[in-house]
């Protein structure tokens, strides 16, 4: 089967465990407007790679992979569920350890079956939680959250292991009453294993100009890392009130 | 050789080091202590250590405001023993010894030419002695002025068009790294006795080369009684073996300095001293005479002196060198042949300098890294690194089977077995313009004369693969003849007249001799190859009909992203231009061996070789060493490395270079924003216990 993908990087250090191989995959419902990677929205750039040429990819050196394995990203890799599915399966058949890096857009949850057959084969979702509150949720990137939310208690319930991303935007996504309600959404998620908070960058202004684009934040300058360490605690916060509560 | 142990010997374990031959491998091997542990017992520096290194600092900082020289010799011939006692502080220095009378007086080397060396005094406003020029000119003969007196007008053009670059034909040799140690262990008189024996043996027929190793042991001899002297100049009686800690630091920096006072070498190498010396710091500490914050100072003092090392030299060669580099390279770590670590506490005592005096690019510490050094010195250079971006990193595994376990680096990649090996350093070919010189039947596309042969050029508009593939290999086949050939001029000339005899003294008499040749351009070559191959590149010809520009139509694998297509143009390339080196005569019968190195000289190869096919501009700098070009490597680290990894080490034997560099939030994430071992139930508990 084959996939469009938008690139590869042999050397991720940051989307997940270890040291890892890392797949973009092309396409993205979703347009975030802090979005860094605008060129991998349309879902018919990229190139076509077989599961196999990824793998084999990986497989080269895989020794720098050891405390390390596969992480998916993009764009958005759950528009391409069944070739999503395959390239895990067969990771798994060599005991990669297999990362999704999602923002969760795509669950249905009238149909949950092909994502549970795609969950059976990931060992860590990092799910991208942008926003608690809906109606700014809609503003920030288009869609509503409430599928989002859902789909993380999915993941919760069929045992997957989760890492929580924030991206912490001046005047959009800093507001600390939001953080201890997204932290106590996500306390109740049993098995979250992570949790990480970034402070908004403008490396992502570059891309725009390329594609031609405006850049939809405008001149909103990059979130100290003092404000993500703040936000990281809110939520921590969050959490625990949710943990004696319940 | 040796009749008894000697009394400064005392407590250390005797064999063949101490009964047989000079052996300073065997001595480390049977006495040093390998650590496991991490830096927590490491020292800051002293009130001592600080007081010097302001003035250092200070020095550095008026030598920066006075344009890159504060004080140079125009009088004074440097030799080992040209110059009275120098100090910074007499009273604070543990270790002592300069390069001339003053800290930061540039030393007169004219031995390599004359007027290399009018030349650097000039462009910082000095002038040599005129009776000195007299006798460089008229008297004594220099290399440079043998070198010239027998190249060919072909070697002349090769080095003008930069085809052949860097040559060491008006400027000292270097890399070649005496063995310092053994000054510490044996003491001057009985290396002297050594080498007596070594001239009194074996030469019953005087043949050119018999006659020529009579003359040099001599020279040895006479270098060494100069060390002695050195020492004396000093206070210190060298020629008995080093009986302490700060005696081994000392003689072993007498050796060096010996050597920095007779050579303006382009590599002036330590070789690998900081397991040997432990065995020293650890024996006082034993004794109890010895801290560790003695033990500390005395390394940081030696590392001090290492860093005011200074030459004489033009502001091209600065500008070819991207700076004032000595390469005082020190090899610190690998593994021994059966399989132990050899990292010591003064491993770490090393690498710590870079804490208490600062970071630095010279003395350029080099770990040699093995997948079986102990963990905790892998997280210290770890750290160092991601601290001071100062250490220097080669792979163990892959050259202790060549060189063994007491090989170190001279320059940044060559390797040696210390005292038992050492090289011609040969500059390098640049294997871009080569190409461009097959495209163009031997005319230079910058200077637009004949430089190479009359080959057939290429006559069509579009570059077919096969047909340049074919002419580059003949004009490769010119170029390494005539590069071997130069090389040999070179080397004779500098054998003749600026031989390096004080640190031949520290090697063994018969010494393998590496020919170690270079290329530059070779990402830039695999590249032009590689859209030859995969993509259409249309020749541009200026009105003389010389392809000045080329023309890329779609896209080609590029060398730095793992992608065999062209990985294995660089490979073949490699091994091909490799091959058609061995084919010649090597001066001295020494072993042909090539680098991928250029650190920083291939800014100005790149601004003298013309527009390549791989889209690269005129001027634009090629990769340093065996580095991807800037920017093509679009896969991420791993790839890239992984391309470069593929050049095959037994053609490229003296080594493979790849500068990289990446900013530390690229390495992981900080534990600030993010928590990658959340424990809800650590987290509940700890929520029930506030509340």
């Amino acid at each position: 089967m084959q996939g469009r993908i938008h690139s590869t990087e042999s050397f991720g250090t940051v989307d997940g465990p270890g040291v890892r191989f890392v797949i973009f995959f092309q396409g993205c419902p979703m347009r975030c407007r802090y979005c860094h990677n605008p060129d991998t929205w349309d879902a018919d750039a990229g190139h076509a790679e077989t599961t196999e040429s990824l793998l084999e990819q990986y497989r080269r050196n895989a020794v720098f992979y050891k405390n390390g394995g596969i992480t998916c990203t993009g764009g958005e890799p759950m528009l391409q569920m069944p070739f999503l599915t395959e390239l895990f399966s067969a990771a798994k058949r060599e005991r990669i350890h297999t990362c999704l890096d999602t923002s969760g857009i795509c669950f249905d949850p009238e149909h949950p079956e092909p994502v549970r057959t795609l969950l059976n084969v990931t060992d860590l979702v990092m799910l991208d939680l942008k926003q608690i509150n809906d109606e700014k949720h809609r503003q920030l990137t288009g869609h509503s959250n409430a599928r989002i939310l859902q789909f993380a208690e999915f993941i919760s319930a069929c045992g997957v292991p989760l890492w929580v991303r924030h991206v912490v935007v001046p005047g959009l996504t800093d507001d600390p009453a939001e953080h201890v309600l997204l932290g106590e959404f996500i306390g109740g998620l049993r098995t979250l294993k992570g949790l990480d908070v970034l402070p908004y960058h403008t490396m992502g202004k570059r891309k725009y100009a390329a594609l031609g684009l405006p850049y939809p934040l405008g001149d909103t300058p990059p979130a100290e890392q003092s404000a993500a360490a703040d936000a990281k605690a809110a939520i921590l916060r969050g959490i625990k009130k949710r943990l004696r509560s319940g | 050789m040796f009749n008894e142990f000697a009394a400064e010997w005392d407590g250390f374990t005797p064999g063949r080091w101490s009964s047989t031959s000079v052996n300073v491998r065997d001595f480390i091997h049977r006495n040093f202590t390998p650590y496991d542990g991490d830096e927590s017992f490491l020292e800051g520096p002293t009130d001592a250590t600080n007081e010097l290194w302001a003035q250092v600092t200070e020095l550095s900082a008026l030598e920066r405001r006075a344009g890159g020289v504060l004080d140079m010799d125009t009088e004074i011939i440097s030799t080992i023993t040209s110059h009275g006692p120098g100090y910074l502080n007499k009273k604070l220095e543990k270790i002592v010894g300069l390069q001339t009378d003053k800290p930061f007086k540039r030393a007169l080397q004219p031995f390599g030419g004359i007027r290399m060396a009018q030349q650097a005094c000039n462009s910082y406003g000095y002038g040599i002695d005129p009776r000195i020029v007299e006798i460089f000119t008229k008297y004594r003969k220099t290399h440079n002025q043998g070198v010239f007196d027998a190249y060919t007008p072909e070697m002349r053009l090769a080095r003008k068009s930069a085809i052949l670059t860097g040559l060491p034909d008006a400027y000292g040799r270097g890399r070649i790294i005496g063995d310092y140690r053994r000054v510490a262990l044996y003491g001057v008189d009985m290396l002297i006795e050594d080498k007596e024996h070594q001239k009194a043996n074996d030469f019953v027929r005087m043949t050119s080369k018999n006659i020529r190793l009579r003359e040099e042991l001599s020279e040895q001899i006479r270098a060494l009684n100069e060390l002695k002297e050195l020492g004396r100049i000093y206070g210190f009686d060298i020629s008995r073996p080093a009986k302490n800690a700060q005696e081994a630091v000392q003689w072993l920096y007498f050796g060096y300095l010996a050597a920095v006072k007779e050579q303006n070498g382009a590599a002036m190498s330590l070789g690998r001293t900081s397991t040997f010396l432990d065995i020293y710091i650890q024996r006082d500490i034993n004794r109890g005479i010895l801290t560790e914050k003695d033990a500390q100072e005395l390394i940081d003092h030696f590392i001090m002196k290492l860093r005011l090392v200074k030459f004489a030299r033009t502001p091209e060669y600065n500008a070819l060198f991207s700076g004032d580099p000595t390469w005082v390279t020190e090899s610190i770590g690998g593994v021994s042949v059966d399989g132990k670590h050899m990292v010591t506490k003064n491993s770490f005592r090393y690498l710590n300098t870079l804490n208490n005096l600062g970071t630095a690019p010279e003395p350029n510490m080099t770990v040699l890294w093995s997948t079986m050094l102990p963990q905790n010195f892998k997280r210290f250079c770890a750290k160092m690194s991601i601290k001071t971006s100062s250490i220097q990193y080669e792979n163990d595994d892959l050259m202790r089977v060549t060189h063994g376990d007491d090989y170190a680096i001279a320059c940044c990649v060559s390797s040696m077995r210390v005292g038992k090996e050492m090289q011609f350093f040969g500059a390098r070919a640049n294997l871009a313009k080569c190409l461009l010189y097959a495209i163009n039947g031997g005319v230079d596309e910058v200077l637009k004369i004949q430089v190479g042969p009359k080959y057939r050029p290429v006559t069509g508009d579009y570059l077919d693969y096969d047909d340049v593939m074919q002419k580059y290999d003949e004009m490769m086949e010119w170029l390494a003849g005539l590069y071997v050939n130069t090389l040999n001029v070179i080397h004779y000339m500098h054998d003749k007249y600026c031989y390096e005899k004080l640190q031949m003294a520290l090697h063994d008499r018969d010494v393998k001799r590496y020919f170690a040749t270079g290329i530059a351009g070779l990402s830039v070559v695999a590249d032009s190859l590689s859209a030859i191959k995969y993509a259409k590149v249309k020749c541009i010809r200026d009105e003389e009909g010389i392809v000045v520009d080329y023309e890329t139509e779609g896209d080609f694998p590029k060398y730095g992203n793992d992608d065999d297509r062209v990985d294995q143009i660089a490979v073949d390339i490699v091994r091909r231009f490799m091959d058609k080196i061995r084919k010649h005569h090597t001066y001295r019968d020494s072993v042909p061996t090539m680098s991928i190195l250029t650190i920083t000289s291939n800014v100005v190869y790149g601004r003298k070789t013309g527009n390549t096919p791989d889209g690269r501009k005129h001027g634009t700098p090629l990769a340093p060493g065996a580095n991807p070009m800037h920017g093509r490597d679009t896969h991420g680290a791993v790839a890239s490395l992984s391309s470069v990894s593929k050049l095959p080490f037994r053609h490229a034997q003296d080594g493979i270079s790849n500068t990289f560099s990446i900013i530390p939030d690229a390495l992981g994430k900080s534990q600030t924003v993010f928590s990658g071992d959340l424990d809800l139930d650590a987290l509940r508990q700890e929520a029930e216990d506030e509340a």
